[in-house]
């Protein structure tokens, strides 16, 4: 889990993000949902050798990055800090799998390399969906789209809930962490202790917050339902868009883009 | 610990996503009849809650490493198992869609392993029979910690199997498990010395709180044995249909091609006989001198083929046709970047 100060800064950056314009954010939320669920699923389902077949997949991310607005550098900086799974379960395969797959001329690549490639690529292109989807539709969106796509709505609204007292809450495990920071001296008092009354702390005033937020959300005719003034409505370029990139999925899926480029560059020279 | 997309086979993340979205409108519905909305904002505000107290870092004795709250199971004291398994799928919710911990396809495992085991395999199973009729401090330390640890032991099971099950790490169950159980004792047991310490300052601070808690157990404990009714042959099916798929998965492409290549001398499925493929091909098997497939040699060991004679030639070329197709699409994606950026940002200045 990222530091205090980092959480805070990518909830608040992601949600900026996501309340640009821009013909990606146009879009509807569905669409974006499904379009991202069909990527991910078409990516993971490669054979675990698989390399060239999955280069052509990160058109997706491409486009949607640069038509989107998203700052590439950030994003690339956060596939950084979340890789080291990946990497840790994934670097086994080299040292498990030395069957030689790949020669070229003096070098001899087994398949656990190639495999290890192969996940860090999966890695890539389903952690930068993740990101795309939710910095180009916002939370509410997502949610939004959830509810529509018949994901229970108590689910959905508690989701949106969630959202929103998140950064109420950030504040204020901010101010307890810096109060604890200032207190302790050569390291005393940061231990499982303290930790258990600072979390009970934090609980307690949340559930009386909790409570407080209830009475005033009935007070205000809350009715179990999140009413919001944007209006969900697929337009053609929302098919368009939803279609294509399945279409353009399905086919990079069953040919392998990259091997046919190559084989005809290979040929003509 | 979370599961990654990157290590999942469709059918694994597929059928967990079954399970979990089984389980959150089974406990959708069940919150709904059961209080009405009164209670999806406490859900809200708690989840936020898990998640801002997973950032208060500390220190663990002995070690200079630091640990953190995961969450689960504090969540299904105070809320009681339907409502504490919707709200921590929602915090995974939330993790996997900003912090890419996990990842899409994956959230389904994640809710498994860190909600639905939690809330309702150790909270029943283990925490309650613990505590018992007459709870008191000491037991409810005691069920605690001991629930932490299974609950963590079971979840990174439940990493190991997934993992296996998909067949894209190589890492074999045995080693995995010896790799992933013993760290997540140790977690366990910081996990849930934290959350003891957090109850019972909740106890001494606001017991009604808890108290409320056990009373409404109380209530639902015959209607939980029915939830179990039906979340458990919903996770049999679950499992049963991954199982099925990730063995056609696993076994039957890797045969087909195997017999292809029996049949035609080729392991290439052709493509149908229309359209830009047809004509690549063609001028392909006209011009190069090598069709074959650089990379996919997953069999190498069961097709004696081209590794012999002018095999070595055929490895070479065809990674090179890769490579250089490879290199080329990464190119042609980094100018489309470019030119829609910068066409995007003329047209709106």
């Amino acid at each position: 889990m990222a530091k205090i100060e980092s959480t805070f800064f990518d909830i608040g950056y992601l949600d900026t993000l996501s309340y640009q314009q821009s013909p990606i954010h146009r879009l509807d939320p569905r669409a974006k949902l499904i379009v991202t669920l069909v990527f991910v699923v078409a990516v993971v389902s490669f054979d675990r050798y698989e390399i060239s077949g999955l280069l052509g997949f990160f058109l997706f991310p491409v486009v949607m990055v640069s038509l989107g607005d998203l700052p590439l550098g950030y994003l690339l900086k956060k596939l950084l800090l979340v890789a080291p799974f990946a990497v840790f379960i994934g670097i086994f395969n080299p040292i498990l799998d030395r069957q030689v797959m790949i020669v070229m001329g003096p070098l001899a690549i087994s398949g656990g390399w190639v495999s290890f490639i192969s996940i860090l690529l999966r890695f890539g292109l389903t952690v930068t969906a993740a990101l795309i989807l939710i910095a180009t539709s916002s939370f509410a969106g997502v949610c939004l789209a959830l509810e529509r796509l018949k994901v229970p709505r108590s689910f959905a609204v508690q989701l949106l809930f969630l959202y929103r007292y998140l950064f109420v809450l950030i504040a204020e495990t901010r101010r307890l962490l810096r109060a604890r920071t200032l207190r302790s001296f050569d390291g005393r008092g940061l231990g499982i202790k303290v930790v258990g009354s600072l979390i009970g702390h934090l609980l307690l005033r949340t559930l009386n917050r909790g409570r407080r937020i209830y009475l005033a959300m009935l007070c205000r005719g809350f009715d179990g339902e999140i009413h919001t003034m944007r209006r969900l409505k697929m337009t053609g370029w929302d098919f368009i868009f939803m279609f294509g990139w399945i279409l353009f999925f399905i086919v990079i899926r069953n040919h392998n883009l990259p091997q046919l480029i190559g084989n005809l560059l290979t040929g003509v020279f | 610990m979370h599961m990654a997309d990157a290590l999942l086979s469709p059918a694994v993340g597929g059928a967990m996503w079954v399970v979990a979205g089984g389980g959150i409108t089974y406990c959708a519905g069940k919150i709904r009849d059961d209080m009405a909305d009164s209670r999806i904002p406490l859900m809200g505000v708690l989840a936020a809650f898990v998640f801002a107290a997973q950032m208060i870092n500390f220190t663990i004795p002995g070690t200079g490493s630091s640990g953190h709250l995961g969450g689960g199971l504090l969540l299904a004291i105070i809320l009681g198992p339907h409502a504490g398994f919707l709200a921590m799928a929602s915090v995974l919710t939330v993790q996997a869609l900003f912090f890419a911990d996990g990842g899409l396809l994956a959230l389904g495992c994640n809710i498994f392993n860190l909600g639905f085991i939690p809330c309702f395999v150790v909270y029943p199973y283990i925490y309650q029979l613990i505590i018992g009729q007459t709870p008191s401090r000491k037991k409810m330390t005691t069920a605690i910690i001991v629930s932490a640890v299974i609950a963590l032991q079971i979840g990174a099971l439940g990493v190991v199997t997934e993992t296996v099950f998909s067949g894209v790490s190589s890492l074999p169950f045995n080693s995995f498990v010896l790799l992933m159980q013993p760290i997540h004792l140790a977690i366990g047991l910081v996990e849930g010395m934290v959350t003891a310490g957090v109850v019972s300052f909740i106890v001494k601070a606001d017991p009604s709180i808890i108290l409320a808690a056990d009373r409404r157990d109380d209530q639902q404990q015959s209607e939980t044995s029915i939830g179990k009714k039906i979340l458990l042959p919903l996770l049999a099916v679950a499992v049963i249909t991954a199982g099925i798929f990730s063995w056609f998965a696993s076994s039957n492409p890797d045969g087909l091609e195997w017999s292809i290549y029996k049949v035609t001398g080729s392991e290439e499925v052709e493509a149908p006989e229309q359209g830009i493929h047809h004509s690549l091909e063609k001028l392909q098997e006209k011009t190069a001198l090598l069709p074959d497939y650089g990379f996919k040699n997953d069999e190498a060991a069961v097709v004696p083929g081209p590794e012999n004679g002018s095999g070595s030639t055929v490895a070479i070329g065809t990674s090179v046709a890769g490579l250089l197709g490879g290199a080329l699409v990464l190119l042609l994606m980094v100018l489309l970047g470019f030119i829609l950026k910068i066409k995007r940002h003329s047209r709106t200045e």
